[in-house]
């Protein structure tokens, strides 16, 4: 094999790297990866890890919030910390004595809220930082515009999505929507999900829920997660039910993204 | 319900149950904390380890972990034991029975004929007192040869599912990953794709697309669009063609139900693919994924610990001779296998049990980025599953799946365990590896050359 040239370049079919944002066409050294994408994916890697370790700046997260005009409300979960979190989910559903606390303290509004939102850290912060505020920026508005009543706005550190259902049952909400930052993947450290859930209540599990992922710069923009979110609440208030009997209509609706041709048969 | 113990300098160490035993015995993982069932401390575990190692094998066949009555898996399991096949090791303990599968008596042709009287309780007991010198030792000598357009799991070769995922299912993004991956000879087990919309119709495009690029190339493969069963029955009812039938399977029957499952839909499902009659050399038409830790996410565990009901799977996936079985080890999560350590030896753990019971096993060896896990681990993973001789892996651009966001073996990974241990494609696959040009007569891929001319035509239409 020695007199053949060692392969260290790109393949011949790098071209096709626009047409996915899959790592392909990484060329070979001998073969196994080279240098360049080797340490490119090191990178990556470094940057979801900090992404789930990373904590949620409170403050700056408020002061961002407070021109929406919404009464923020700051909890924890019963998970102490973040190693706990990873290894006990059940302590990320559910909120801390002191949280509970501020809840039960709470003078009830004459008009039970139509809907609560619950910002979560989730398994990356960076998400929350990057996505949640220009996110309800769009969504908030929307929402008065159409004559919504809007709770709250809960902030929870080590939460797990469910958390929100018994957030959403102590505000006497209609149905919740947990903001939360998604497992981070190696290309999308920063991509927020949005889950809605009509009538919460703790025990409920995820076939109750309708699910908006990949929210991001990169991903489903703000204004395309709003509309999508906005068309599920009608129809979950409309309906009186959220989950899987939602679905099928909201899959029909995110399936609209252009279709190129596919290299490989045409011709 | 008998209770075990054991003496350990006079301090006598109780189990209530055979399932608190097992528990008990297995070695530590996150997952059995979390469902309150694992040893207190490392002499506990040796003591369970000591008992277990002393119990009959027959124990099995009289005490069931999950109630015969009350579960579907269990009576699977006791119903079609198959004690003729079981008598050659029917009067061991837990412990003599590893001393013999490590003995010489233990070979390729005995531990088919044996594979039947086996109950996964027996392989996941004798399991927990292996090392993981045990599980790779004895997982090597397992034959277990499958067939569809190629035949999988032949001695000195190694298959990959190429896995060309994408976030929105974008047909030429898809097919870009595919094309990657046939460059470095990836794609002999499956050409499986995870769709990211489940509608029947969008499978149903997916479907079409892989079949038409297997014809049209030529390629001596299967493909797989891992949607629900009963998805694929509806498309196999419109002759939509479909090559493998996919599902996610679980150890009990309550977990199976929280996936939408049962025996029964299994069997309709196999029946359906059948129907078709699409696979030329042989007539494994299921594809098959498992993974410690999915009982216990559906809160369907029964107190039993999760690499038991790991291997309980693999008795539901035996009952429909399936192409493919792929334990995703490291997808579900540090709540489940916390590190590089725990995710390891249940990738061993999965491939020894499922290769004793007589299955196709391959190992989606992956980690999430909120386990303690790097690509280091899984190099090691995929080292020792390789020296195991695992059936398959997966194979995907750069270890990046873009739509599933998590990081599996990529096509670099395989030809690297290729170079390492010398396996090579099954053989039909190998052929046209060899025949397109993609690979050379060393069996290597061609340094630094152009693509083959069919492939470079195709490129040619994206200009």
């Amino acid at each position: 094999m020695s007199d053949k040239p060692p392969s260290t370049g790109r393949d011949p079919w790098a071209a096709l790297g626009a047409l996915t944002p899959a790592r392909i066409a990484l060329g070979r050294a001998g073969a196994s990866l080279p240098t360049r994408p080797r340490l490119d994916f090191q990178l990556a890697h470094a940057r979801a890890r900090t992404a789930v370790h990373a904590s949620l700046d409170l403050a700056g997260l408020a002061a961002r919030l407070e021109p929406l005009g919404l009464e923020t409300l700051t909890l924890a979960s019963a998970a102490e910390s973040r190693a706990e979190y990873l290894q006990r989910p059940d302590r990320g559903r559910r909120l801390d004595d002191a949280s509970r606390a501020i809840l039960a303290g709470r003078e009830r509004p004459a008009e039970a809220p139509e809907v609560v939102f619950v910002i979560g850290d989730g398994l990356s912060a960076l998400a929350i930082t990057a996505n949640a505020a220009p996110f309800l920026e769009v969504m908030v508005p929307a929402l008065r515009a159409a004559g919504w009543r809007i709770g709250p706005l809960a902030i929870v550190t080590q939460a797990r999505v469910a958390i929100g259902d018994e957030i959403g049952a102590a505000l006497g909400a209609s149905m919740v929507v947990v903001l939360i930052g998604e497992r981070p993947g190696l290309s999308s450290p920063d991509s927020l999900g949005l889950y809605l859930t009509a009538h919460p209540r703790p025990g409920l599990t995820d076939e109750a829920r309708n699910c908006v992922s990949n929210v991001r710069a990169e991903g489903l923009s703000h204004a395309a997660a709003a509309h999508k979110l906005l068309y599920l609440m009608t129809e979950a208030r409309r309906r009186g039910l959220s989950g899987v009997a939602l679905k099928e209509e909201a899959e029909a609706l995110a399936d609209e993204a252009p279709r190129r041709r596919n290299f490989l048969l045409d011709g | 319900m008998p209770t075990y113990a054991h003496v350990i300098a006079n301090e006598t160490y109780r189990f209530g149950s055979l399932a608190e035993l097992m528990a008990k015995a297995s070695p530590e993982r996150s997952g059995d904390h979390l469902a309150g069932i694992a040893a207190g401390d490392e002499t506990e575990r040796v003591a369970a380890q000591m008992a277990l190692a002393d119990l009959p094998l027959s124990t099995f066949l009289r005490d069931a972990v999950v109630p015969y009555e009350s579960d579907e898996v269990t009576r699977l399991i006791l119903d079609t034991h198959d004690a003729r096949a079981f008598a050659p090791v029917a009067h061991l303990t837990v412990g003599g029975f590893r001393d013999w599968l490590l003995s010489d008596s233990a070979d390729a042709a005995t531990l088919g004929v044996l594979a039947p009287g086996l109950t996964p309780e027996m392989v996941a007991a004798v399991s927990k007192i292996c090392r993981d010198q045990d599980l790779i030792l004895i997982a090597r000598k397992c034959a277990v040869v499958t067939r569809f357009r190629g035949t999988i799991g032949l001695p000195g070769r190694f298959s990959t599912r190429l896995q060309p995922n994408h976030p929105t299912d974008d047909p030429a993004g898809i097919a870009a990953s595919i094309l990657d991956g046939l460059m470095y000879g990836g794609g002999d087990a499956v050409i499986g794709i995870n769709p990211a919309t489940d509608s029947p119709a969008a499978v149903e495009t997916l479907v079409r697309m892989l079949d038409e690029v297997i014809r049209r190339y030529g390629i001596p493969t299967q493909s797989c669009v891992l949607t629900h069963v009963t998805t694929s029955i509806e498309l196999i009812n419109r002759g939509v063609p479909v090559d493998l039938v996919f599902q996610s399977i679980a150890g009990t029957e309550a977990a199976n139900r929280s996936f939408g499952v049962d025996l029964a839909t299994l069997a309709e499902g196999q029946a359906a693919g059948l129907g078709l009659g699409r696979g030329t050399l042989g007539d494994n038409v299921m594809y098959f994924e498992t993974g410690q830790g999915s009982a216990l996410s559906a809160n369907a565990h029964h107190g039993v610990d999760q690499q038991t009901l790991e291997a309980r799977a693999y008795a539901v996936a035996r009952r429909f001779r399936p192409l493919l079985v792929n334990t995703v080890v490291g997808f579900i999560g540090p709540e489940y296998l916390y590190d590089g350590r725990q995710i390891i030896r249940a990738g061993l753990e999965d491939h020894f049990c499922g290769k004793l019971l007589g299955l196709p096993m391959g190992c989606d060896i992956c980690y999430t980025n909120h386990a303690e896990a790097d690509q280091n681990d899984m190099d090691r993973l995929l080292t020792l599953l390789g020296v195991a001789g695992v059936t398959f892996i997966m194979g995907i651009p750069g270890s990046d799946d873009v739509m599933l966001n998590y990081q599996t073996t990529s096509f670099h990974d395989a030809l690297y365990l290729r170079e390492v241990l010398g396996l090579r494609p099954a053989p039909e696959f190998e052929h046209w590896l060899r025949e397109t040009g993609i690979f050379g007569p060393d069996g290597r891929p061609l340094p630094g050359a152009g693509l083959p001319a069919p492939f470079a035509r195709a490129l040619g239409r994206i200009a």
